[in-house]
């Protein structure tokens, strides 16, 4: 079955594949460029300068120790999610099976203001922990927050079909050779889901870089303090300083393929061992 | 399809599912995290929308400015989402069927909008087309506006929701391989009747996937469009940045009685993308 033969019988080849490099040129691939040329306006030195400023660095700082931070409680929490979900049976499970999606579905500004809202002084959840001195709130811990809401879903869906293929019998067996419940799950369990559990990790992690909805209204927004980066690119926007905002985007954009790359090396790494496993 | 299955009783206690005492932990640390996080919100939200009852929040969301953002917010979406489909429709059948030169440059490029930040996602058009932008003076010249416009809203969102349908369509096109369409070929069916008798049909479940997705994303967008709309009130707002402006001048009773529409949106969301798995899963 060459892809030859394939490409005279079936039609729409030529159709297609204008229609398609059309759309993604006008779409993607031109106004993409756009940002590269901006950048070629700065000299070395302009462009090193922006993207070097203490109030840039320290809303890398940010974005990336907040993200990371968001993405590792996300991997704790998704892993735990899923478990349950795919292990355990219990009233509501359909419901919560499909609430999980929520953070996907939901627009992130009203993510943002109702997160805002519960953890503010007086709010639901703000009153009790400003009592016990936790400020959440227009804090960085409030820009961790607000990301760990929105990666929630990545990793209890990359884990959870893992998780439910994984054959009972093999912990089974694995008890019977007088392993104990925690060297089942070490030397058995997590080896399997290691691979998921850390694309997964990858995805939450890349999203939370870039997102901007639900993190500009809890985080306050203050220079050198709780500015994440879209934010600052967003600022210097609405100052007219095109340049300075692409310059910074630049960096983000370099910083996402990075991730992008790692990802797809990933999933080629886990399917070869589902494969191999498999193959066995 | 018929073969019994056969239900042995487990030995629970050898597995890692352990005693009950560590399963309802567990459990209970679970929905607790989701408690927290998804339901409180969820139920936070119509709670502050209806803190000053109904008449309140029934003028919140029919005041001209939030009638006005909920027919933008519709207008974009019912632009974006047809010409994701049709590209998304075009692009599965390339990807699927055919293997030609700059195939995975085409995929990277079609992910892109999924990896980018909203804010560059609103960035580049406004380096495109703003005042400043390469088509700047052009655009000054014959008096068309695209950035802090409609037009500018549209774009970001259609940008934004570019991957949603092929991302969905391709795997349910691959796995399904084209032995139909070869069939229908071979006994003098034109090509486009072959896609649209033949091809459509079998991937429906996942082009209405993708829709239901790509609709949501396109409503509820707020990064890229916060970007290029210039928060011109009752003109360039769509329902996200009508609620953010309400929040920023202190009335949070209308921000959240817009909010909560945007709630009820990602509910039916979430309610046909359940009904789409259970029937393609039936079919």
């Amino acid at each position: 079955m060459g892809s030859l033969t394939r490409r005279h019988v079936l039609p729409g080849f030529k159709l297609s594949l204008g229609f398609t490099w059309a759309y993604v040129g006008l779409l993607v691939l031109i106004p993409l460029s756009s940002l590269f040329l901006k950048t070629f306006s700065l000299t070395w030195l302009q462009f090193w300068e922006t993207v070097t400023a203490p109030r840039a660095l320290a809303a890398y700082r940010l974005s990336f120790g907040a993200s990371l931070s968001a993405a590792l409680a996300n991997v704790v929490f998704g892993l735990l999610v899923a478990w349950v979900l795919v292990r355990y049976r219990f009233p509501g499970r359909s419901l919560v099976e499909s609430l999980v999606d929520l953070p996907f579905a939901l627009p992130t500004a009203v993510a943002g203001l109702t997160l805002t809202t519960l953890f503010s002084a007086k709010g639901w959840y703000g009153q009790y922990l400003e009592a016990w001195g936790f400020k959440v709130a227009y804090t960085s811990v409030g820009v961790a927050v607000a990301l760990t809401f929105i990666g929630l879903p990545f990793v209890v869906r990359t884990v959870q079909p893992v998780l439910e293929d994984i054959d009972v019998d093999v912990e089974e067996a694995a008890a019977t050779l007088g392993a104990t419940p925690w060297q089942t799950f070490a030397r058995v369990l997590f080896p399997a889901i290691f691979p998921a559990l850390l694309s997964g990790f990858t995805l939450a992690f890349a999203r939370a870089l870039g997102e901007y909805g639900s993190v500009v209204f809890i985080s306050g927004n203050m220079p050198l303090r709780t500015e994440i980066v879209p934010l600052l690119i967003v600022t210097k926007l609405e100052q007219y300083d095109y340049a300075g905002a692409t310059a910074i985007a630049v960096v983000m954009l370099m910083a996402s393929f990075l991730l992008l790359l790692v990802v797809n090396v990933l999933q080629r790494w886990s399917h070869r061992r589902l494969e191999a496993r498999a193959g066995a | 399809m018929f073969a019994p299955t056969i239900h042995l009783p487990r030995r629970k206690t050898r597995t890692l599912e352990g005693s009950p005492w560590v399963r309802w932990t567990l459990i209970t640390v679970a929905l607790g995290f989701l408690a927290v996080f998804l339901v409180v919100p969820l139920v936070a939200v119509f709670t502050f929308a209806f803190q000053k009852g109904w008449e309140a929040y029934l003028a919140a969301i029919t005041e001209p400015e939030a009638r006005s953002a909920i027919v933008l917010t519709l207008t974009a979406a019912a632009i974006a989402v047809p010409l994701n489909l049709v590209f998304g429709l075009a692009a599965a059948w390339l990807l699927a069927r055919f293997r030609f030169r700059g195939r995975a440059l085409l995929l990277t490029l079609i992910d892109l909008p999924f990896s980018v930040s909203p804010v560059i996602a609103g960035l580049i058009f406004v380096l495109l087309f703003g005042r400043q932008g390469w088509l700047g003076p052009f655009l000054s010249e014959h008096d068309l506006h695209v950035i802090f416009a409609v037009p500018g809203i549209v774009l970001a969102t259609v940008f934004i929701t570019l991957p949603f349908v092929v991302r969905e369509v391709l795997p349910v096109m691959q796995t399904q391989g084209s032995d139909e369409e070869e069939a229908a070929l071979t006994l003098g069916a034109s090509g486009w009747r072959t896609f649209l008798r033949v091809t459509l049909p079998k991937v429906k479940w996942g082009v209405l996937y993708g829709v239901i997705l790509c609709n949501a994303r396109a409503m509820g967008e707020f990064g890229a469009v916060s970007v290029v709309s210039g928060h011109v009130r009752g003109v360039t707002t769509t329902l996200p940045l009508h609620a953010e402006i309400l929040y920023n001048e202190y009335d949070f009773a209308g921000a959240f009685a817009v909010a909560s529409l945007l709630t009820l949106l990602a509910l039916v969301t979430l309610v046909l993308k359940k009904y789409v798995e259970w029937r393609s899963e039936a079919s």
